[in-house]
């Protein structure tokens, strides 16, 4: 603690790293997504332990059932096993991909998640897809220009960042649906029904995407070799677009975690907005109903694809950025 | 954060950013005076009480008497919404101070408190911030049931881990600083050293942080109280008032439109002062 922070630590770190930071680092990565996975099901078994009123109470709804049906139950779901126990079964089964019956729906949590995972997975990646376009072309657009146009852009930005996504919904909703009767009001599985909700999704993502990555094209464009290319007599654009733009997108992988949460917090709520199926409604109608297997489910989903998704995210870093590509 | 080496464009845009927002920066922080007052006393700005049903004035669009239009009952949405800046605003500033008390907490453990102790807290720390937080708190809802107490624990909940990484940042940077090793060798108390030089200078980030998130926890209580886990339904709260305009969507735009806007506007005026704050203290710190 006394260290003083003008003596300088012999750069140790950098040459225990060795010659295969990738690959450390994917491994690192690896050993924290388990660390997460486990985190989540742990996070969920205690949830389950610590809801007030017993499991088969749960289990039988408002049903007044004899003493027999209740015993059976406890035996069926193991209830009456040491804590211990049920929660090695829990996560063996996590591991497996056994998430348990819902007690509402009669059916294993994964069948229920599966049956709503499509739509929900076509509203956030059109999300997604539409935010990212968005924002490259903004920042493309905007970075080192004039101040009024980048006092537009931020004044804009604060605005995406600040309008609470059930808000912005209801706008379009109002707007081009009762208003224009452009797209349809309610549920529309259809492209046509997808693009309001998509576009409600898309515009914190788009918000905060362009203010990283103009910071990180404005970064790049004061770099020696920017300067260099323009030297060669290379247009404004082409730099932008050849050069600079790499270099912003960098910036943009280490968000992912945060876009993860932003996209699946504003599926649930955009969702409820524009009445869609899918996995948003399918966790608050259980939370309304105390269904705790399919929050639970749905928690423990969201974790594995986090981790899919950060592994994915390991094996693309050499491709957008080849200085990676030798060291591994 | 790092100061670019061949600054010159970079010196001209830092001052050109900070002189474009200053009429806005007015505007948000006289409409905040405005909020917090709604918020001290609702009486003064409303004229008539929230729950106060007219029914024959039912479903009115926007008018001189009415300027926000009524509900579904004959109630003004104007005085509704202006008597709900008190839940949705001690939501948001409750949240985030629970979140900045317990979070500085656990960031000081880890920052000063040893390797084992950094090593759980940030673990812990990791296996939140990772998961949906939006998950995380109706989670923590299905255990302990809707209501407004409920939220304010489960958006702080969630948010504490940003503020327990920044803190363990600032206090193992403070920590190694020239006044604190001073401190050790005058041999003062550990406690003393952390409460009264640690701290302090970990203070200021911390601060312009909380000020933004105040933003972010009032709209994710409201996000809350929209799906139906916030207060009980008569109490004026614009999350659970957007929530019931939107049943009378096709016929009274109003009544969900002005309390997403009272939201909106909020949370718009409390970034751009919280940006403002930021704006000054990297500045100084440069």
């Amino acid at each position: 603690m006394a260290e003083s922070a003008t003596h300088v630590r012999p750069p140790r770190r950098a040459a225990r790293r060795g010659a295969r930071p990738l690959l450390r680092a994917a491994a690192l990565r690896l050993a924290a997504s388990v660390l997460v996975f486990w985190g989540a099901v742990t996070a969920s078994f205690g949830a389950l332990q610590a809801v007030p009123g017993s499991t088969v109470d749960a289990l039988l709804g408002n049903n007044d059932a004899s003493l027999e049906v209740r015993a059976q139950i406890i035996r069926e779901y193991g209830l009456d096993r040491p804590l211990l126990e049920q929660y090695l079964t829990y996560l063996g089964h996590a591991l497996t991909g056994d998430l348990g019956r819902s007690y509402q729906l009669n059916q294993p949590v994964t069948q229920a998640i599966g049956a709503s995972l499509g739509s929900s997975l076509r509203l956030t990646a059109s999300g997604m897809a539409l935010g990212l376009a968005a924002a490259t072309v903004l920042a493309l657009l905007t970075a080192h220009r004039r101040r009024w146009v980048r006092a537009v852009s931020s004044g804009v930005e604060l605005l995406g960042v600040s309008l609470p996504v059930f808000w912005v919904g209801i706008l379009l909703l109002t707007l081009f649906s009762f208003r224009l009767g452009w797209f349809p009001a309610v549920g529309g599985d259809g492209a046509a029904g997808l693009v309001l909700p998509a576009v409600a999704l898309a515009i914190p993502v788009t918000a905060v995407l362009t203010q990283v990555m103009r910071e990180g094209l404005e970064r790049a464009l004061e770099q020696p070799f920017v300067l260099t290319a323009r030297a060669r007599g290379m247009t404004d654009a082409g730099v932008r677009l050849r050069h600079a733009l790499r270099h912003a997108l960098l910036p943009v992988v280490t968000l992912v975690g945060w876009l993860f949460g932003v996209l699946l917090g504003g599926m649930v709520v955009t969702e409820r907005v524009f009445g869609r199926p899918g996995v948003g409604r399918l966790v608050v109608e259980a939370v309304v109903a105390k269904d705790l297997p399919v929050v639970l489910g749905v928690v423990v989903c969201s974790a594995a694809l986090y981790i899919a998704v950060n592994i994915a995210l390991d094996l693309c870093y050499p491709v957008i950025d080849p200085r990676l590509r030798g060291a591994s | 954060m790092t100061a670019p080496t061949a600054a010159v464009p970079a010196l001209r845009t830092a001052g050109r950013r900070r002189a474009a927002w200053r009429p806005g920066l007015w505007a948000a922080g006289l409409f905040l005076g405005l909020v917090v007052l709604a918020a001290l006393a609702p009486g003064l700005l409303a004229s008539g009480a929230p729950d106060a049903a007219n029914a024959l004035a039912v479903l009115r669009p926007p008018s001189s008497a009415h300027p926000f239009g009524t509900d579904a009952n004959g109630r003004d949405v104007l005085t509704r919404v202006i008597y709900g800046v008190r839940p949705s605003l001690l939501a948001g500033v409750g949240a985030t101070l629970l979140a900045l008390l317990s979070g500085s907490a656990l960031g000081l453990l880890a920052g000063l408190g040893g390797r084992i102790a950094d090593a759980v807290v940030m673990r812990a720390v990791d296996i939140v911030l990772s998961l949906p937080s939006l998950l995380l708190a109706l989670l923590f809802l299905v255990v302990t049931g809707p209501g407004t107490l409920p939220s304010v624990l489960a958006i702080a909940l969630y948010t504490m881990p940003i503020y327990a990484r920044l803190v363990r940042v600032q206090s193992s940077v403070v920590g190694r600083s020239g006044y604190v090793e001073a401190a050790v060798s005058l041999g003062l108390s550990r406690t003393r050293i952390v409460l009264r030089h640690v701290l302090p200078n970990a203070f200021a980030p911390l601060v312009v942080l909380a000020t933004i998130e105040v933003g972010a926890a009032l709209v994710a209580a409201s996000s809350l109280s929209y799906l139906g886990f916030g207060p009980k339904p008569p109490a004026p709260e614009w999350g659970a008032m957007l929530a019931a305009g939107q049943e009378y969507f096709a016929v009274a735009w109003w009544m969900a439109v002005f309390p997403g806007l009272a939201i909106s506007t909020t949370v718009l005026s409390i970034t751009a002062v919280g940006r403002a704050l930021q704006r000054r203290s990297e500045g100084r710190r440069a």
